[in-house]
């Protein structure tokens, strides 16, 4: 093999990190600040994704043809309408269930996501078959050697850095970020300290639902295709990611998300037959994972109040 | 003989109910009685009505659950020319007992499993491959669906015994969405298209032939009827005799307070391992059954979103009541059997509904009663 096939691989690896990255964000924030897992995260982001191409199909109709502002207006329609979407979930569903036994925030949020994939299936229009998602992003190459250089995949993953780079701004540089950190450290002292617990936690909802959409049309401009289970698989393996970084520790998710992509990679170029098998090999290694390092490789901090 | 009483006129009315509702094919007329039935149980509970069949359904479950059989049977017997509907209320046992199978891991011992369709998917497939290549006696196929459903399950054991709550949920989703999509992408089972099941045939005996006695003409699915009560009526007494031997009292220790059970000298590793094999063997065999009664298995009918059905059969019925499950099963898959405009949206409505629950009714709709070691004995 030589070297621009590898870099092929290592910039698909960095893609998909970026994907898995950016939704375990979210499901560290949340079981930062709450001590809740939202199963419900992955199918925020399906339907953030199809509410991008809804917008964008909008636009078209309005005859707006312009690339450039169809992705900016649709990462606005798609990124806010999530973080509402958020917001309102753990207002309506998370909040109302703190102190009900963990096990029934876990079922609530698995059927609030099978309620989301749903609706996405039946009430949009065909939903139940994949969609076309538009190729916004300008489809020039630049060949070196074997290694095709796409100048979306570029600007993509620049795009995701930025984002994890503005989200670690805000959580380390912003007075709502210090808000935020407090709550996830101790919420009983924060509150003492004045800072609006119910507040802050929405707002949190609301970051890792905006991230999430934004993966979930990263992953539409990648693929260029969308399909009402995406979130489901992204979900799964992005909150695997959380655990592998260990959950509450933003770093440790973005890590487990790149480690996550870099196992997949490798197992797609090392194993036979593995490109049909690509997706049962992605979730052994969930499952393998789990067995070998239950809490992750850095584990959350944890104590059994007997 | 007076606290009989109550729970034999419950159980006659629900019979002659559930007769009416299959009976009838007009969609108006479908949700008119479907309205009165919740109305008749709205105003019932509120007439203090539901408290004494709960108590006779307590005290005097023997004769009681001798009397569900018989109404069963009555049901099967009603429609004994009916191939759709005796199909309908073989999936309705067959469901019971994969939930009661879940019932055993998730109410009693605690550990979570939202693979339960992968492993009725997995004793059907185990049908599917045996009654094509084997001569193996279809009995036995049953008991090795369910033993292969358990020896998959212990490919699961070291993740779901080493953690817990959403780690362990997430290993039996990801068990879920990797056996479908290997079901699908694998061509040695068929892929997508899935396999044909041939039939049952015990004995001689084949069951997919009518069955004729004199003038009587019985469907073919009489005979699996039969059958799948027969293991419905065995998972039933061995859940409901598990729950009251001093292993489902450790398997409540150990859901209740791990860290307490422990420290009381249960061994939790092996009662989770009991948990989760049990119930495995139970959901198996229910599925090895299903497939030999539907006649083909693809992976479709195993995904994700069924496994959520099951686990909101548990959630609506009340977990840990093996009778809230039967009693949750027969809405569960009969209501949009029936009602053919929400067949499209059964996943969404039951998930829905069970968020209804969790919020509002988080016990269920049929709470489980506190265990009674001597049925009828009052303090």
């Amino acid at each position: 093999m030589d070297l621009g096939f590898l870099a092929q691989y290592v910039m698909n690896g960095l893609m998909l990190g970026m994907m898995y990255a950016l939704v375990a964000v979210g499901f560290t924030l949340f079981f930062g600040v709450l001590d809740v897992i939202k199963f419900s995260h992955g199918d925020v982001l399906t339907v953030g994704a199809f509410t991008g191409l809804a917008t964008f199909i909008g636009l078209r109709a309005a005859s707006i043809d312009s690339n450039a502002l169809q992705l900016l207006a649709m990462l606005i329609a798609s990124i806010g309408a999530m973080a509402i979407l958020g917001a309102v979930i753990a207002r309506a569903f998370i909040l109302p269930l703190r102190y009900a036994p963990a096990l029934n925030t876990l079922l609530i949020t698995l059927m609030l996501g099978t309620v989301l994939r749903e609706m996405v299936r039946l009430f949009y229009p065909d939903g139940a078959n994949p969609k076309p998602f538009p190729r916004l992003l300008p489809a020039d190459s630049v060949s070196i050697g074997n290694f095709n250089l796409r100048l979306d995949n570029a600007i993509m993953l620049t795009a995701g850095v930025l984002v994890i780079v503005g989200l670690q701004l805000l959580l380390n540089r912003t007075k709502l970020g210090l808000a935020i950190r407090a709550v996830a450290q101790d919420e009983e002292t924060a509150k003492t300290m004045g800072v609006n617990f119910n507040l802050i936690v929405l707002i949190t909802f609301a970051i890792g639902s905006g991230l999430a959409a934004f993966a979930g049309v990263m992953n539409g401009l990648y693929y260029n295709e969308i399909n009402f289970g995406i979130g489901l698989y992204l979900g799964v393996v992005g909150f695997s990611a959380a655990i592998v970084g260990g959950l509450g520790n933003i770093y440790g998710a973005i890590l487990g998300g790149f480690l996550f992509a870099a196992l997949q990679t490798i197992g797609a170029v090392s194993l036979p037959f593995a490109s049909a098998y690509k997706d049962v090999f992605a979730f052994g290694v969930v499952i393998a994972i789990m067995a070998w390092r239950p809490t992750g490789l850095i584990p959350e901090k944890l104590s059994e109040r007997v | 003989m007076e606290s009989i009483l109550p729970g034999a006129v419950a159980l006659a009315l629900a019979t002659a109910y559930l007769i009416v509702l299959l009976r009838v094919e007009n969609q108006n007329t479908i949700l008119a009685l479907l309205g009165v039935g919740i109305a008749a149980v709205l105003v019932a509970n509120w007439l203090g009505w539901l408290a004494p069949v709960g108590r006779s359904f307590g005290e005097r479950e023997d004769v009681l659950g001798l009397l569900a059989i018989v109404a069963a049977i009555v049901v099967a017997s009603y429609f004994h020319e009916d191939h759709f509907v005796l199909l309908l209320l073989c999936t309705v046992l067959l469901y019971t007992v994969a939930t009661l199978g879940l019932n055993v891991q998730f109410g009693y011992a605690g550990v979570l499993n939202f693979a339960g369709a992968s492993f009725f998917g997995i004793g059907a497939y185990t049908a599917a491959v045996l009654n094509q290549h084997t001569a193996i006696p279809h009995l036995i196929v049953l008991l090795i669906g369910g033993l292969m459903a358990a020896l998959i399950g212990c490919l699961l054991l070291l993740p779901v015994l080493r953690t817990r709550g959403h780690y362990a949920a997430v290993v039996t989703i990801a068990f879920a969405l990797l056996l479908k999509t290997f079901l699908e992408v694998n061509d040695v089972l068929g892929g997508p298209q899935g396999l044909q099941v041939r039939s049952m045939n015990v004995l001689g005996w084949s069951f997919n032939n009518n069955i004729e006695i004199g003038g009587l003409r019985l469907s073919f699915y009489t005979s699996y009827f039969a059958t799948s009560l027969l293991i419905l009526i065995g998972a039933f007494v061995l859940v409901r005799r598990l729950e009251r031997s001093w292993i489902g009292l450790n398997l409540d220790a150990l859901r209740l307070d791990e860290t307490a059970a422990g420290c009381f000298g249960l061994n939790i590793v092996r009662w989770k391992v009991t948990a989760f094999l049990l119930g495995n063997f139970l959901i198996g065999i229910a599925g090895t059954l299903q497939g030999m009664v539907v006649g083909f298995v693809q992976p479709n009918n195993y995904t994700f979103a069924d496994s959520l059905i099951f686990v909101s059969i548990l959630l609506l019925g009340g977990i840990g009541n093996p009778w809230g499950v039967a009693v949750a099963t027969v809405i569960v898959v009969i209501v949009p059997e029936k009602l053919q405009v929400i067949q499209e949206y059964r996943f969404l409505l039951y998930a829905a509904l069970v968020m209804m629950v969790l919020l509002f009714r988080p016990e269920g709709l049929l709470p489980r009663p506190v265990r009674s070691y001597f049925p009828g004995w009052r303090p």
